[in-house]
């Protein structure tokens, strides 16, 4: 019988573990980690980490855990830090060409936050236009991402995060409330105000590590109107949001761009500022979000346009694409669609919201014509 | 082997290295969000003292939480096993699933064999607590598969519908599920599926492997209830066990169907004998002799089991140190179930009672899962002659209860004899 702490024989055998032995099964596998991934590529890149210790098998688990469905393709793959775009990019340059239309490793995406350079975006039908909204994400440079930050980096996005939020007046005044501390009617609030967001379930997200500790160090912060919101370390370290009722983008778009800008200002004024580069854009924890992280969107009527045959295509040449109102996961409810550009990178956040506004209002047009009992074939637009 | 050994020295916040460059930086506060450049070649991650660190465990009800203090952590969190598993992965399970106010859960989990010892300042008193006040310092654990010490052990089977024993074993030299490799956990399945192929005579049986079995395998597995599906408890997939699913997972059974192996579920091997009826003795005889034959197979290839002195079999859960064994019945205890002394006589007898779709179960009707509560501190041998008795003295209630006489509650017995 072995009673004796015997020498470990087999220790230095995970060492010697070749590249091959360690390749995940792939075969039922359809995202885009998967799609690119080869054991040769896996061979050379799985010696290497990011300076804060982040591995290839870091950056593949969630692709790995969840091989996807046959008709939605998902990604597969996440960053641990800025770094990781770089560290890994014979991986993730090729599922950044393929997420993003072609988006080549040399390419330049440009930024644009000046909301002057919209045009029009005011006057969207009510009728039909129920409500409009702009979101993206923002990552503060020298802090690892949620799939690997630690606890005392969380709560130093967060304490950074509330200082920065707590400076802004006017119409951006408002409040912070930690996940943490929240009180039942103050939970209870943000529910009905439909801002709550919860401990991420769906696998994809806990299986890249990003709902560890929950909830420390999340919370939510909007402004006194509701008409600006910022999430703190839930699948980014900031997602911030604006929106109201109604069909005015316009109005929505400019208080998005002055309050990224002032937070921004204040973040630098702290010494801090946001993971970016002119290749790649705004650094966010999913390759799906680089460049603009953006995404504008209305909830519109659409109940006869939606049935035509050609509503599809129209979308699709307009770089629209539609989901349920409940968002990403969820179909269309009485005819009510959330329309948005299907394009994050390579568009600066301008040109990706004029073809929103654009495209809407072609679709609101288009509906129209089809209560009237009209053609539509002469408002079929161009492949933009 | 360059990245490999970079590979140990950067685990998450294990580098001993930079936790020298933090010392001073304890007096300077919460938010101490220095950036540390040490070197070209080494981390430049922005680091934290303990305190800053320390998770919030303010609603948390598990034995981790009773245990981890800021100075144990602060002892702690810059240590790693020669894995490069750390504390913060350990209690990881822990911080995400606070616990119930009635069930009080472990909260943290052994990455490798070396875990035990690297964070024995928080295992020992967790280990402690969750095991009646079991010394691992001090005290030794016995290991007893010598199934012919059994007494008795054939019950009566107007009461006694099935019999079970399970423990389980993991591979010396490989890290255990929580933060093995898929390379390691293919080699787990290499070495298990390999040694399994050696049992003969009533021992010998199949492997199907997860992610190659047929439908019509898959649905046989099912209706004989052997087969495990992917973990979906918390308590299991924030520890990282459900990596790379289905990838080197695998059931092995005997032609019998009354010896069954779980290959990388939650431990390395899970070990299973059953059969239904009460024939306890024959349950746990063909249970030990499959042991021992699967460990000899092993020893001849240059393996063994991850076993020592104070902790016995080591498994990924500190709840199934020891024996890791629990021996149980499916039982109908009518009369007794509704008696208000069932309890008191259950905890006297050191057993336990479950529904009999298992742990997260209630019962049906009036059958019952009774089991050992015990794993660590006596061996096999005395943990089933434990559930043997025990169920004996229940069914001898129950008679008695039939014929409307009264029964005793029995002093308690002994834990650690």
């Amino acid at each position: 019988r072995l009673k004796q702490k015997k020498k470990m024989n087999h220790v230095t055998l995970k060492m010697n573990y070749s590249a091959e032995q360690e390749f995940p099964d792939l075969s039922k596998h359809n995202n885009h980690m998967a799609k690119v991934l080869t054991p040769d590529m896996y061979a050379g890149l799985r010696d290497k980490q990011t300076p804060s210790g982040f591995t290839l098998d870091d950056v593949i688990q969630t692709g790995v855990d969840n091989p996807g469905h046959p008709f939605i393709m998902t990604v597969g793959c996440v960053a641990g830090d800025e770094e990781t775009y770089d560290v890994f990019k014979d991986l993730l340059d090729p599922v950044i060409e393929d997420r993003h239309g072609g988006y080549k490793p040399t390419d330049k995406h440009k930024t644009d936050l000046n909301s002057d350079n919209l045009q029009g975006g005011d006057d969207l039908d009510p009728n039909y236009v129920l409500s409009s909204r702009v979101r993206t994400g923002r990552s503060i440079r020298g802090f690892c991402l949620p799939p690997h930050c630690s606890r005392g980096e969380r709560r130093g996005i967060e304490n950074l995060s509330i200082e920065a939020l707590s400076s802004l007046d006017g119409d951006l005044k408002g409040k912070y409330y930690a996940l943490r501390n929240m009180t039942d009617e103050e939970q209870q609030q943000l529910i009905d105000d439909h801002f709550l967001f919860d401990k991420p379930v769906s696998p994809l997200l806990l299986a890249s590590g990003m709902a560890r500790d929950w909830p420390d160090a999340r919370g939510i912060w909007h402004n006194d109107n509701k008409t600006f919101l910022v999430w703190v370390n839930e699948e980014d370290h900031l997602r911030v949001i604006s929106m109201q009722k109604g069909g005015n983008m316009r109005e929505v778009f400019t208080r998005f761009c002055e309050g990224l800008t002032k937070i921004e200002g204040l973040f630098k004024e702290k010494g801090h500022e946001f993971m970016w580069n002119e290749h790649l854009g705004y650094v966010l924890t999913c390759p799906s979000n680089l460049g603009t992280g953006l995404r504008a969107g209305v909830h519109v009527k659409l109940p006869n346009l939606s049935k035509h045959e050609s509503f599809g295509e129209v979308l699709k040449r307009l770089r629209l694409q539609k989901r349920g109102t409940g968002g990403v996961d969820t179909a269309a409810v009485g005819g009510v669609f959330d329309i948005s550009n299907a394009d994050r990178l390579g568009f600066s956040e301008v040109e990706l919201v004029q073809m929103v506004v654009d495209g809407v209002q072609l679709l609101v047009d288009m509906e129209k014509r089809l209560e009237g009992g009209q053609s539509i074939s002469d408002l079929m637009p161009e492949q933009k | 082997m360059a990245g490999a050994f970079s590979r140990i020295l950067s685990a998450r916040r294990s580098v001993g290295i930079l936790s020298l460059v933090g010392a001073g930086s304890l007096t300077a506060g919460y938010l101490l969000a220095r950036e540390r450049r040490v070197g070209a070649a080494a981390n430049v991650r922005r680091l934290y003292p303990a305190s800053a660190e320390y998770p919030d465990l303010r609603k948390h009800n598990n034995c981790m939480a009773s245990h981890l203090t800021p100075a144990v952590y602060a002892r702690l969190c810059d240590k790693a096993t020669p894995n490069g598993f750390t504390l913060d992965q350990a209690i990881q399970t822990g911080v995400d699933n606070p616990g119930h106010p009635f069930i009080k859960t472990v909260g943290m989990v052994a990455g490798d064999e070396e875990s035990y010892e690297v964070f024995a300042d928080l295992f020992d008193p967790v280990i402690k607590e969750r095991h009646n006040g079991y010394d691992s310092r001090s005290m030794t654990h016995p290991t007893d598969l010598d199934a012919s010490k059994i007494r008795s052990g054939v019950f009566d089977e107007r009461y006694v519908l099935s019999s079970r024993v399970r423990t389980g074993r993991s591979i010396r030299g490989l890290s255990l599920p929580p933060a093995c490799t898929r390379a390691e956990r293919r080699e787990v399945e290499r070495v298990v599926v390999d040694a399994l192929g050696g049992l003969r005579g009533e021992l010998t049986g199949r492997y199907y492997s997860l992610t190659q079995m047929t439908e019509q395998e898959q649905q046989q597995l099912i209706d004989d209830h052997f087969l495990f599906d992917k973990p979906v408890s918390p308590l299991l997939t924030c520890a990282g066990m459900a990596r790379d699913w289905p990838d080197a997972r695998g059931i092995w059974h005997n032609n019998q169907k009354t010896f069954l192996i779980w290959i990388n579920e939650e431990d390395h091997t899970r070990v299973i004998s059953m059969e239904k009826g009460g024939n306890m003795k024959r349950v746990f005889e063909r249970f030990c002799k499959g042991l021992k034959e699967v460990e000899k197979l092993i020893v001849e290839k240059g393996w063994e089991f991850m076993w020592n002195e104070h902790l016995g079999y080591v498994l990924t859960c500190p709840s199934n140190l020891g024996t890791g064994l629990r021996a149980g019945v499916h039982i109908k205890l009518p009369l007794m179930s509704k008696d208000p002394r069932f309890p008191k006589i259950l905890d006297n007898l050191r057993l336990q009672k479950r529904g009999t779709g298992g742990v997260d179960t209630a019962a049906v009707g009036s059958t019952f899962d009774i089991s050992n509560l015990d794993r660590l501190g006596q061996s096999e041998v005395q943990l089933v002659q434990t559930v043997i008795d025990g169920v004996n003295y229940l069914i001898e209630c129950e008679k008695r209860l039939e014929k409307g006489q009264d029964i005793r509650v029995p002093p308690p017995i002994s834990q650690f004899k």
